[in-house]
This record gives structure tokens, sequence and C-alpha cells, in this order.
């Protein structure tokens, strides 16, 4: 992990205390809402439905046991709604009724508090801490080299990447050395802290996009040239949202060390021609689909300005990259694993054979390292009776004791939601897995359905049409059964509760998205979106399956889709494959035959289930 | 930078006729104006939240050279202040509620003014890696 300087502390605390000053002049009147809010977003600070969320960032996922504890501390001491607060908001909740499932049974809105939520761009959120109390926390923060800089804000976000990046078995380069020279080089960037929108960018240095970089402002792909050098192959103008777009490329090839001139150009042309008229409107993906050649032409004739006349001020030395390179060394592990593995397969088969949950473990939430000695774990954040991706102040302690003990003390937040062991030692999983077992941490259901991503939702975001929460957890719910998991197999599923598509819903196998309907809730279904991944194929936004469907008809609409595919399925093909191959028409035709008439709405109708 | 409180205090007209300026529309290319004898140019806020001026201030100290002043007008807030020196304002022209003792203040708390910044900008072009390492 990147070893904070000095200057990096001092930064950071510079930081907090700048904005301690602006939310003392704001509580005192001397700043006004509209002129605080900008600053307080840049630091990370949301007001929400009930109450204020801050966003943490985690840049490119990578967090330290002694991280993950302070983490903790400020879900336990600071997560913390009043009982007032916290029982209005819940009876506010509470009036926008149960989703009622077929069966009789139903699911509520239960809010949960003490808390933090592993967000799909690697951050770490909270949903009840008091701005009054806002600068406190990143004090907090800044004590473990952690802020909320710029993870809000129409600026540069936290630069995300593979949950794997360093570890991967199809690394190309580590792109964790890149991620953290252009976190430095975007962070209060000076003029670039009033873009036309957020601006969002992802690396992935890997054969596998695992970072979804397709789906991002900015998508950069690591790779050799024919002269084997190593660069990047740079997309720019993907994003989600009302418009869904995937990335185009601008640059087959641009040399390692030339990423922040070229960024600068990207930028720098987006600040300048950015859409400001309509909010709307105004990502780069926006302006790329309006301009197209002209915007790939004004950015290389920026560039080609910043290297020839500006010198190349940015160009990365030799020197730097060894620099923060050096921090990214695998980690001295505790013991000797050299010969690990040939000891550990026998043992491992062996325990497997003889428990077969353990077995469904390493199957799922297992992966191959690039040290055969070595494996990446995930630990299961999606578990029935917490929302997903949600982690409590317990088990973010329990999970910097796992880091410690297991895997020299680093985690990685995934963009699925979970939480990433990445130095594992191949005999040290059987132990791993009773631990994590003891904390309820090891559900084997990694990649399967529940290993699902939503957003917060309605719940908690004031700009959700509708809840996710509840929604994830009758899905979750009515799928309990391994065996039947297991069955079903890869699926991407995704939830978001409004069109910011927070829970990437556009990129998922299954697409649910919360749409407003005469003021009540409804859910668009969407089929056949990809995140770039190898499972899923190129990047491309899902498709609409009909109409929105009510909220009690969504559980039953996910079981006609499933059944589809158990039914035209050939061999083991996933989901996804079986989607492509015979085409979205069986599914539609199922999924809508789900619909409730007017007369089943009233009585749940048994022989659905 | 300087920090001019309010309009009262601007250059007055007649003093304006001495001094050659240039106003540039925030949407205006810089590139596309004749700098020749220009002693300052006006480049416009029209809400903070616009940050399209930063980036005409740098082209025109970076890229084009511009020796004169380069003035901030608009709805110039005491917040942004720091960003619009390091990127090439030498003059703001604070907005009228604007209390110019916080101006200073928060200007001089800026982060990067204590510890020093992290990237090259139009005043200081040399990134923090490289004059650390000078």
């Amino acid at each position: 992990m990147y070893q904070y300087t000095e200057f990096d502390r001092q930064f950071v605390k510079a930081r907090a205390n700048q904005y301690r000053d602006q939310l003392t002049r704001w509580q005192n009147g001397q700043l006004p809402e509209e002129e605080f809010r900008p600053l307080r977003l840049q630091n990370g600070w949301y007001v929400q439905r009930y109450a204020p969320m801050l966003r943490v960032a985690v840049p490119y996922g990578e967090v330290s046991s002694a991280q993950l504890r302070v983490l903790a501390t400020i879900a336990r001491e600071y997560d913390q709604p009043t009982p007032a607060l916290l029982a209005d908001a819940q009876a506010t909740q509470d009036k926008l009724g149960p989703v009622l499932l077929t069966g009789g049974k139903s699911v509520h809105t239960h809010l949960t508090k003490g808390y933090a939520h592993f967000t799909t761009r690697q951050n770490v959120q909270y949903n009840w801490i008091p701005l009054d109390k806002s600068a406190d926390v990143m004090d907090l923060l800044a004590s473990v080299d952690m802020h909320g800089i710029q993870t809000s804000g129409n600026c540069i976000r936290n630069i995300t990447s593979d949950e794997r990046a360093g570890i991967a078995v199809d690394e190309i380069a580590d792109p964790r050395p890149f991620g953290e020279i252009m976190r430095q080089w975007s962070t209060l960037h000076p003029e670039f802290a009033f873009l036309p929108r957020k601006f969002k960018i992802a690396i992935s240095g890997a054969t596998e996009d695992r970072a979804a970089i397709g789906w991002h402002d900015v998508g950069l792909q690591m790779l050799h040239n024919a002269e084997g050098e190593l660069g990047f192959k740079v997309l720019v103008g993907g994003g989600m949202g009302r418009t869904p777009v995937i990335a185009s490329v601008i640059r087959e090839f641009l040399p390692w060390h030339q990423i922040m001139n070229y960024l600068e150009a990207i930028v720098r042309v987006y600040n300048r021609y950015g859409r400001r008229d309509n909010i709307y409107k105004a990502r780069i993906k926006i302006l790329v689909k309006a301009e197209g050649q002209k915007y790939f032409d004004d950015v290389e004739a920026e560039y080609k300005q910043i290297i020839e006349h500006d010198g190349g001020p940015h160009t990365i030395t030799q020197a730097e990259y060894d620099r923060v390179a050096a921090c990214f060394v695998p980690p001295v592990l505790h013991a000797e694993t050299a010969g690990a593995h040939a000891r550990s397969d026998a043992q491992l088969h062996a325990t497997a054979a003889e428990n077969i949950q353990f077995a469904r473990w390493l199957q799922q939430n297992v992966a191959p390292h690039r040290n055969p000695d070595l494996r990446a774990v995930t630990l299961s954040f999606k578990r029935l009776g917490q929302a997903p991706g949600d982690a409590t102040a317990d088990q973010l302690d329990i999970a910097a004791d796992l880091a410690d003990t297991f895997s020299a003390g680093e985690a990685r937040v995934s963009h699925e939601q979970n939480l990433i062991l990445p130095w594992v030692r191949a005999d040290e999983l059987h132990a791993l897995w009773l631990a994590a077992r003891a904390a309820g941490l090891a559900k084997a259901n990694i990649h399967l359905l529940t290993d699902m991503i939503a957003c917060p939702g309605g719940d908690f975001c004031s700009l959700a049409n509708a809840r996710s929460l509840p929604i994830a957890e009758a899905i979750t719910e009515r799928y309990q059964d391994f065996d039947e998991l297991h069955d079903i197999g890869e699926v991407d599923l995704h939830i978001s509760g409004c069109i910011n598509s927070c829970g990437h819903h556009h990129s998922g196998h299954i697409g649910i998205l919360g749409v407003d309907k005469d003021g009540k809730e409804w859910y668009q279904v969407s089929l056949g979106g990809s995140d770039g991944s190898l499972l899923s194929g190129p990047a491309v936004p899902g498709k609409a399956v009909g109409p929105s469907f009510s909220a009690a008809e969504v559980p039953d609409v996910i079981e006609a889709l499933l059944q589809t595919y158990r039914l035209q399925r050939e061999g083991r093909e996933t989901f996804i494959s079986t989607l492509r191959r015979v085409g979205p028409e069986p599914f539609k035709l199922a999924a809508n035959s789900a619909r409730f008439s007017v007369a089943r709405a009233d009585t749940a109708d048994a022989s659905l289930s | 930078m300087k920090l001019i409180a309010n309009l009262s205090d601007q250059t007055s007209a007649s003093a304006l006729n001495d001094v050659k300026t240039v106003v540039l529309a925030n949407d205006a290319d810089p590139h596309g104006v004749s700098l020749d004898g220009v002693q300052r140019i006006d480049l416009n806020f029209p809400k903070f939240t616009d940050g399209r001026a930063f980036s005409q201030a740098f082209l025109l100290r970076r890229r084009l050279e511009f020796k004169g002043e380069i003035r901030a007008t608009g709805d110039v807030l005491v917040d942004q202040l720091a960003q619009m020196e390091r990127s090439g304002f030498d003059v703001a022209v604070l907005r009228g509620d604007q209390d110019l003792g916080i101006a200073q203040k928060v200007l001089a708390a800026y982060p990067g003014y204590g510890v020093g910044k992290y990237q090259g900008d139009a005043v200081t072009i040399a990134p923090h890696f490289i004059t650390r390492a000078a």
C-alpha cells in the first residue's frame, strides 16, 4: 500500500483544518448554504434524506487494518442518529408500506445504524453522521491517512481499479502506482475544481477488465506496444445515468510517463467546452458524443501544446515512479510460503472432501493469485438481514483482525461491495474460513445471485425514486438455498434506486432500476448489461424488458428470468451466455408474464412460487 | 494575489483608458484575442461554480505567455481565491458581500500554501515530485 510521506500527512491535516474552518463559518452564518455546499461535497459530505452522508475516499480500493479500525470507530461512535431521528425516519419509511411477496410474506424497511457501506467505486459511506461532527470525523480519518477529498463535487473523483491489482494471474502491469500518482496530481487541482460535472477515472492493469473501464469518463487499460514499451490505451466518454454510453478509444497507445499530461489535455478541453446549461447534459460523454472527432482533435492539439510548449511538466520521472512503486511490492509474509501450495493443495482437497461448505467457499470466494502460494479471498458482505455491502462496526474490526492475521494487514474494497484479502497463504485458507465463518463473513455466494450490487436507495438517499434495499432483501430471502444458488451460477444482479445509477444497474446481467410513477415505487427491469469483464463480454448497457413493475412483482420477475435460463441453457452455460445465445425474447416473455393482473394482485397466487 | 474588496475600488473609468484592458466572456477563446499592447485582461466567473475562467487564465498565463494583469471578476468568493491565484490570476475583485479579512485568512490557510502543492500550475510550473527532489 502507498505509504504517506510527511508531506502527504501535512496536506491531509491542512485539508481537514480548512474544512473545519468552512464548517464553522457556515455554522456562524458567514458562509451561505449554497456556497458551503460545493466545499463540503469536495470533502465527501452530502445532505441526504434523513441525515448527512459521508463518502470516504479509498484510493483504488486499498485499505489497511489500521484504517479499517478507524472506519469501525467512526461507525460505532459517529454513525449514530438520535433515537428520535431514527424513529422518525423509520416511521416515514414505513408509510411507504412493505414489499408484499407471493406466499403472504413481506419485506419491510428496517433502517440500521452504526455501520459503513462499501460502494461501487471502492469507497466507504456512512449515512447518519451529523454535520456538526463532520470536522471531528475528518480529523479522525486524517490520523490514519484517510480523507473525503473530491469524493463528490464537480471535480476529479476517486480513481478506481481492479480488486486484484498487483496480484492478478493475468496481470500486464500493476496499475496501483499509476493510480496513486494520478490521485496526487488530481488532488486539489486548481484549474479543475469546478468542472461542468463529476469526473471518474478507472484503470485496469490486467488482460481481463475487472474495473469496468468502459463505463468511466476516462478508462485506462495498461498494455505493451509492439516495441514492448509499457503504456495506456485511453478511453474517454463512458458513463451511466440517463444516457448510458460506453467509452470510445481516443488513444490506442500512450507511453506510461505521459499519462498526466494527457489527462490534463482531456480535462482542460472538457472544462472549456463541456455543457454548463443543463446538469443532465454536462458529463464528458455528452461532449464526446456531440463532437466526436473534433473533441479527439482538440485533445491531441492541447496535449501537443502541453508537451511542446509547456514542456510536459507532469511527465512522470523514473524516480517518482520508483518512489511510489516501491510501496506496492508484495509484503513479507510471516512465514516461509514457498512450497506452501504443494503442501496445501493436498490438504485442501482432503478438507474440502470432508466439508462441502468449505469446498463451496473455496470455489466461490477464493481466487487464484500471481504467487501460486497465495490466494485472493473475498469476505462476503452479502447476507440476509444486512443491506448488500454494509459492514457493522464489529464486522469492520473483525475484518481488520483477519487482514492482520491472514493478509499482511491489507484489504481491498471491491467494486461489487465486498472486502478482498489479497495476501492469503494457501495453507491458511482453512483457518481463515473458520474465522470468517464464525464472523458471518464466509457465505459462499461470491459471483452468485445474492452477491448483488445495490445502492442505499430511497431509504437513505434523497435522490432515489424508490427503495432498493427491500427489493434486495426480498430477492436474497427468496434465494437462500445454496444448491439452487449454485445451480443458477454466476449472474450479475445490479440494483439502483434511481437513474443516477450508483447501483450500476446498466451493467448488470439483470438490472433493476427504481422509477417514480405517480409518486409510487416502480421498477424497470433490464437484461444483458455488461461491465466489460470476461464473463459478461464487451461493456454494454442492458435493455428494459418492458414497462415497469411494482415492488411486489419484482421477485417474481427475477424468478421467471432465472427459470427461463434454466430451461434454455445448454450444459453449464452461464446466465449471460444463455441470454446472448437465445436472445432476450424468451426472457422478456417470462418476465412480462409475471406481471400481476388486478385480480392476482389481491390474492397472491401460490402456484407462482 | 491582490484582493480588491469591492467594485468601487476598481480602477476608475479614466484610469482604464491608461490601462489597455480586454474583457473576455468566460466562453471566449483566449487564442482568438490579440494581446498586442494589452496590459490587463478581465476574466469572468458568472457563477462561482463555473470554472471555465480557470482554464482561460491558465492558457493566457502559461500558453500565451501573457505578462500583464489577469483579473478575476464576477462571482468571486473567498473560497476560490487560491485556485484563482494558482491558475494565473493576480488580481481578484471580490463580490460585494465578501469579507476582505476572511478572504486573506482563507487564502493563507489553503492546504497547498503551508505545505506545498501536489501538482504544478500556472504559477509554479513543476509538480511537487520534481521540486521535492531538487
